[in-house]
């Protein structure tokens, strides 16, 4: 059988963003979005979720200080 | 709660309008503030004074630009590793189970050991399984290793035939719930010129002439041990395995194959987890992995009664992740990678980092706090991360 990694506890929320959302999010940071931290092309969670290299995620974890908190990853190769 | 969270969330948002006061607290504050708000029966007035407060409070705690976050983490994190114990094995809870604890454990962790010493898992049930002691009792020998010697009730070496004789005990199966054919198959996949015959079984020396008898005892002697010690049963990498009760049915096993149990039937694969950080980056992914650095670091800490606040130890997992692989802090990792000659050379292997710089040619940008200790200029840090430049354009 094969199982969703996704839904274990320790896998937060991997979302692929789009082009637009991009340009939105990082527009005003003085970073580079290349910057960000990486995250293996793969990934055995990047394969779930079909994303490419290039491609930046939106990770909503759950944060024992701040209950939710939104992070990024670029994934490479 | 969720319309008073709501009335927070409205409130907030009416005084960043009215008065700019730009306050953008995390989801866990409008918790606590609908849980204030609720408990001590405030009226709006005070509800608003209270955020206007809170608002104070954060600002204040908020990490200015340029602390050193990283040098404040190490300190949080080193001294009370020094009242931690060196004693490395102790019993965790359960009964007859190793699992390295305190420093040495610490270390693990943060040296990112691909072999850990003591791997272990904690199995967990669906729903409809949790209560079915049956079902996790059979599960529990599927994974666990069983040799033939946990099976048998007589043992014997015929020095006559040249024969090993073993009798299995069908109690013992029973009580192992495994399966009599795939015990047979097992056993004649490893010996070939086995002879089953119900519960006998004899396995005779693969030498057949006799002329040199006095090797052949030896062989026989290893033969038995070789008999003794064939698995029947298991997954690879988990050895024992202990099954115990709380709640619910739980299998602590020694070892660890998170890709294997997670694939079976009957397992939770929401809560199943390993002790093993580079395993859960392999099968579960980074994010994962950070997950389980924390939450390991954080369990060992307060094992031993010593609190660390957990955004120290975000910053060392998060640090650790940052790759997308997992990496140790320290000379082949973190440390070891720093782009500064000066920094890797000040930290561990001073000559051989100047000298394959000087080989290579390299170039020391002087960024780092390190490099700027060392040449005796300000750092970068606090109020040195800031500089005076002349605006040129403007007469």
């Amino acid at each position: 059988m094969k199982i969703d990694i996704q839904d274990h506890m320790l896998v937060p929320k991997h979302e692929i963003m789009t082009e637009e959302e991009i340009s939105d999010e990082f527009s005003d940071v003085d970073y580079d979005f290349k910057d960000l931290p990486k995250i293996k092309s793969n990934d055995p969670v990047v394969k779930a979720i079909g994303a490419e290299p290039g491609n930046v995620l939106r990770i909503t974890r759950e944060s024992q200080t701040a209950g939710v908190f939104v992070t990024y990853r670029i994934v490479e190769d | 709660m969720d319309d008073i969270e709501a009335k927070v969330i409205e409130t907030i948002t009416q005084l960043n309008d009215e008065e700019n006061l730009d306050i953008d607290f995390p989801e866990s504050y409008i918790e606590d503030l609908s849980k204030a708000y609720v408990k001590n029966d405030l009226t709006d007035d005070e509800l608003t004074q209270l955020i206007r407060k809170l608002k104070m409070a954060y600002d204040r705690a908020h990490v200015e630009a340029g602390e050193a976050v990283g040098t404040v983490a190490a300190q949080s994190v080193g001294e009370p590793g020094t009242q931690m114990t060196m004693r490395t094995f102790h019993y965790a809870g359960v009964t007859e189970l190793n699992v390295t604890l305190g420093l040495p454990r610490l270390i693990e962790i943060v040296d990112a050991r691909k072999e850990i010493a003591t791997p272990t898992m904690d199995i967990y049930f669906d729903e409809e399984r949790r209560d079915d002691e049956e079902f996790v009792r059979t599960l529990a020998n599927q994974i666990g290793k069983s040799t033939v010697n946990d099976i048998i009730s007589d043992f014997n070496l015929n020095y006559g035939t040249m024969e090993v004789e073993a009798v299995l005990d069908s109690k013992k199966i029973e009580e192992k719930r495994l399966d009599r054919e795939e015990i047979n198959a097992a056993i004649e996949k490893a010996f070939k010129k086995a002879d089953i015959k119900g519960d006998r079984i004899i396995v005779p020396s693969s030498k057949s002439d006799k002329s040199d008898s006095k090797f052949e005892i030896r062989e026989l002697r290893l033969l038995a041990d070789k008999v003794r010690d064939l698995q029947i049963s298991g997954i690879k990498g988990i050895g024992k395995v202990i099954i115990r009760r709380d709640e619910e049915w739980i299998i602590h096993t020694e070892g660890s194959n998170l890709k294997e149990i997670l694939d079976m039937d009957g397992i939770d694969h929401v809560r199943t987890t390993t002790n093993n950080i580079h395993e859960i980056g392999e099968v579960l992914g980074i994010e994962a992995a950070r997950q389980s650095i924390i939450n390991e670091a954080q369990n060992t800490l307060s094992e031993q009664g010593l609190s660390v606040d957990v955004r120290h130890i975000m910053l060392v997992a998060d640090i650790m992740t940052s790759e997308g692989t997992v990496k140790s802090i320290g000379r082949h990792g973190i440390s070891g990678e720093k782009s500064s000659v000066l920094a890797r050379a000040a930290f561990e292997e001073t000559g051989k980092h100047l000298l394959h710089a000087s080989i290579r040619g390299e170039v020391d940008d002087l960024t780092g706090i390190i490099e700027n200790i060392i040449i005796g200029q300000p750092i970068p840090l606090g109020t040195g991360s800031v500089g005076v430049k002349m605006d040129y354009k403007n007469e």
